[in-house]
């Protein structure tokens, strides 16, 4: 068995806000019919989860699983546990036009927390974080990449993106989070 | 150009999040004569007006849309997804 390590060890940096990479991360993405009952029950029995309406998250216990796009759902937990869920998932939904692949070691999750979180991340993304709500799963553009977000508890923010652009995402998350950049007074 | 896209699946989105494909086109037939193909490949009308597009949501849901706008004015009438209304 290979020692997993993931893209950045855990590096983290502390300025006006907090920016951690998250270690290893369970990810596994579940594509398929998504109002099929069939896909429901599967992932239910798997997470714990309800499959999420349009654009939101559901939590339950350590699983999280969040709408990805029409026919797409990320599924996130704990990283031992992903490939298992992916063999539960196979089995329950055999003969169904779907498909769950352990996507963990392919991606990089990051943690930005702090009072003034969200400025961070305004810096880099095209999103109204004042209209952002506590449920809500955002996929935009992390300065000049593809970054799926949300909400992960008060002051806190996480954010995955491919683990090939690990490095640059913190560095973009870094930079934006120097003391004396903050946006707003108070 | 447009710059806030109602994604049918994500809702309102800025432009930096798509990639512009180009122009909704019939696709000539596989056996077509090659002048056809060339036309379908190559060239383009650039109107002043109303426009469709195929742009790709390439920062969200991912999803091929057809973007209909109005070159002028930056308005736009309409975004559906590709696939809507296919076998
Ligand atoms: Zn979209």
């Amino acid at each position: 068995m290979s020692n997993a390590v993931s893209a950045l060890a855990g590096r983290s940096y502390s300025g006006f806000s907090t920016v951690r990479e998250a270690g290893l991360v369970g990810m596994v993405t579940l594509r398929g019919d998504l109002e099929s009952p069939e896909l429901a029950v599967a992932v239910l029995a798997a997470t714990g989860c309800a499959v999420p309406a349009q654009r939101r998250r559901t939590v339950a216990g350590d699983w999280s699983v969040c709408w990805m796009s029409p026919d797409e759902l990320l599924l996130v937990g704990p990283y031992a546990s992903a490939p298992g869920l992916v063999d539960q998932l196979t089995a329950a939904l055999a003969g169904q036009h779907a498909l769950a692949v352990d996507v963990s070691d392919a991606r990089a999750s990051f943690r930005v927390s702090g009072p003034k979180a969200a400025e961070v991340l305004m810096k880099l993304c095209p999103v109204d974080f004042s209209a952002l709500e506590a449920d809500e799963v955002r996929r935009t553009r992390l300065a000049q990449i593809a970054a799926a977000l949300w909400t992960s508890g008060p002051e806190e923010y996480s954010l995955v993106c491919f683990r090939s652009v690990a490095s640059y995402a913190f560095g973009v998350l870094e930079n934006a989070a120097r003391p004396g950049s903050e946006l707003f007074s108070g | 150009m447009a710059s806030l896209i109602p994604c049918p699946h994500c809702g309102p989105r800025p432009k930096e999040e798509f990639t512009v494909r180009g122009a909704v086109l019939p696709r000539p037939a596989a056996d077509a004569p090659v002048e056809e193909w060339q036309a379908h490949v190559y060239l383009r009308e650039n109107p002043r007006g109303d426009y469709a597009e195929h742009w790709h949501h390439s920062g969200g849901c991912r999803r091929w849309l057809v973007v209909k706008r109005n070159t002028a004015t930056h308005a736009v009438h309409s975004v559906t997804d590709a696939a809507e209304g296919r076998p």
